[in-house]
């Protein structure tokens, strides 16, 4: 209880140095687009490819349980469009992406606070922590709902494609698709992702930043950071879906 | 000039640095010598404001950092250069744009004046032409004249170096002391080098001090070191074979 009470503290004090204004914006500008290519672009690939064959599997999945003849052929669009927008692009994907990306922070922080590179920055009387940790937080609030909502069609492409190979015919699955659609699915998807951004990218900086030793301990902060982010995912997940479906 | 006065640090129970008082005087080379695990690099971390000494002060010029407002205490960081023991340059960076970045973060100057600044620190640092490569790219050596590079870039009153040889070959370890040696006195800003190389304190050794277990036990030049009846100073010195023979003959 004593060390989760000591991490709560310090994750504020580095939150608190964060969350300050930038000592000069031209270079604060320069580094939230490094972090936009490094957080965001890159992880296009691995989020396209997941989403397709997930959406092709739930369909495949919801056609092959549904044996009672009396259940119509769109449902298979419906339940897979629920469970995309619902589940899995927020959660699954933010959770794919606390692996991907908050490992990588967590590394790479850690990385420069072992060899020194984030002292060589106090000295100067820069303030390492909103230098390095601010712009991965920006970069991931604005690039987790593109991803999401990238993977939200990717993922309703595959459902398709599975549908087809399930005998699911494209006029059905697009009226399920469409059938008593919600469009608050949406903002509860992209509420969720704001959040679920703003824990990976936290999260991880924080076990990366507060490093100590050497590689070993390196690695370590980047398998702490995927558990932790991923743990508190999945809590405020709960949390959120109780407070905005419920 | 920096001067410390009853330096005490406690990491938890454990009692790092005792009452230490001492004066780095400016234009010299100022050495602290000491086997690892002595506090040379706890002091050194205080010094730079890394640490706060839990007793004591630590005065820059006569002002003391600890009294310092938190504006103070950022104008005088940027007086300060350090040289880390690996380098520190920052990975993702081009040798040029680790150099020039302090300048970005703290200076108004335009891009051409800055580049001029950057081609002659390199000039100095014996580096031209280096200017688009990446650290990765750069031999041991090399990163150290970067980092020595980026360490005056901003005209620094004062240079901090933590083990500026560990890790190179000894001809390697001759050229970063003489540059270290020719900056201070050039620019006569007050320089503290952290080193257990006795090689270096032969090469540039001033002002030397000698720190054992957490204690200031001797100082003294560089001359007066070989005939000092200090009984743990003797041990350090007189550690290798090569040193063991000097003294005989």
């Amino acid at each position: 209880m004593l060390k989760l009470l000591k991490h709560l503290g310090l994750y504020f004090i580095m939150m608190q140095k964060v969350l300050s204004i930038p000592e000069k914006w031209s270079a604060f500008k320069k580094q939230c687009l490094l972090e936009l290519e490094k957080v965001g672009l890159n992880s296009l690939g691995i989020v396209v490819i997941i989403s397709f064959f997930v959406g092709g599997v739930v369909s495949i999945q919801t056609a092959f349980n549904m044996t009672n003849p009396l259940l119509p052929k769109y449902l298979v669009g419906l339940a897979s469009r629920d469970s995309l927008i619902l589940e899995f692009s927020p959660t699954m994907i933010s959770l794919i992406l606390a692996g991907k990306v908050g490992s990588s922070i967590a590394s790479e922080i850690g990385s420069m606070r072992v060899s020194e590179q984030i002292d060589a920055l106090d000295i100067m009387g820069v303030n390492s922590a909103s230098f390095l940790i601010l712009p991965k937080i920006i970069a991931a609030i604005v690039f987790f709902p593109f991803l999401v909502i990238i993977s939200m069609g990717i993922g309703m492409v595959g459902a398709w494609v599975g549908g087809l190979s399930a005998n699911v015919t494209t006029a059905d699955f697009l009226y399920g698709l469409k059938y008593e659609f919600n469009s608050f699915y949406i903002t509860y998807a992209i509420v969720k992702t704001l959040f679920f951004a703003f824990i990976v990218s936290s999260v991880s900086s924080y076990f990366g930043y507060f490093t100590r030793g050497g590689s070993i301990e390196v690695g370590r902060s980047s398998t702490k950071a995927v558990v932790y982010s991923s743990i508190i995912i999945l809590f405020f997940n709960f949390i959120l879906t109780k407070l905005l479906l419920a | 000039m920096i001067e410390i006065k009853n330096i005490e640090k406690y990491f938890g129970e454990h009692h790092v640095l005792k009452n230490m008082t001492h004066k780095f005087e400016q234009g010299k080379v100022n050495l602290i010598i000491g086997e690892s695990g002595s506090g040379k690099t706890t002091l050194i971390k205080i010094l730079v404001g890394l640490y706060e000494n839990d007793t004591g002060s630590v005065l820059f010029d006569g002002t003391d950092m600890n009294q310092m407002k938190s504006k103070e205490k950022k104008s005088l960081r940027k007086e300060i250069g350090m040289l880390f023991q690996g380098g520190a340059l920052y990975d993702y960076m081009t040798v040029e744009e680790n150099i020039i970045f302090p300048l970005t973060m703290f200076t108004e100057r335009s891009n051409i004046e800055k580049l001029e600044r950057v081609n002659f620190c390199l000039k100095r640092v014996n580096l031209e032409g280096t200017n688009k490569l990446m650290p990765s790219e750069l031999s041991g050596g090399m990163k150290k004249r970067v980092a020595i590079a980026r360490a005056i870039v901003m005209q620094p009153k004062y240079l901090f170096c933590d083990e500026p040889n560990s890790g190179l070959d000894p001809k390697t370890s001759i050229v970063i002391d003489n540059l270290i040696k020719e900056i201070t006195e050039e620019y006569n800003i007050t320089t503290i080098v952290n080193t257990h190389d006795m090689n270096s304190v032969m090469q540039i050794g001033e002002n030397v001090a000698f720190i054992h277990q957490g204690e200031i036990w001797w100082t003294g030049t560089k001359e007066n070191l070989f005939k000092s009846d200090n009984k743990e100073l003797n041990k350090f010195v007189f550690a290798s074979e090569l040193f063991k023979s000097l003294r005989k003959s």
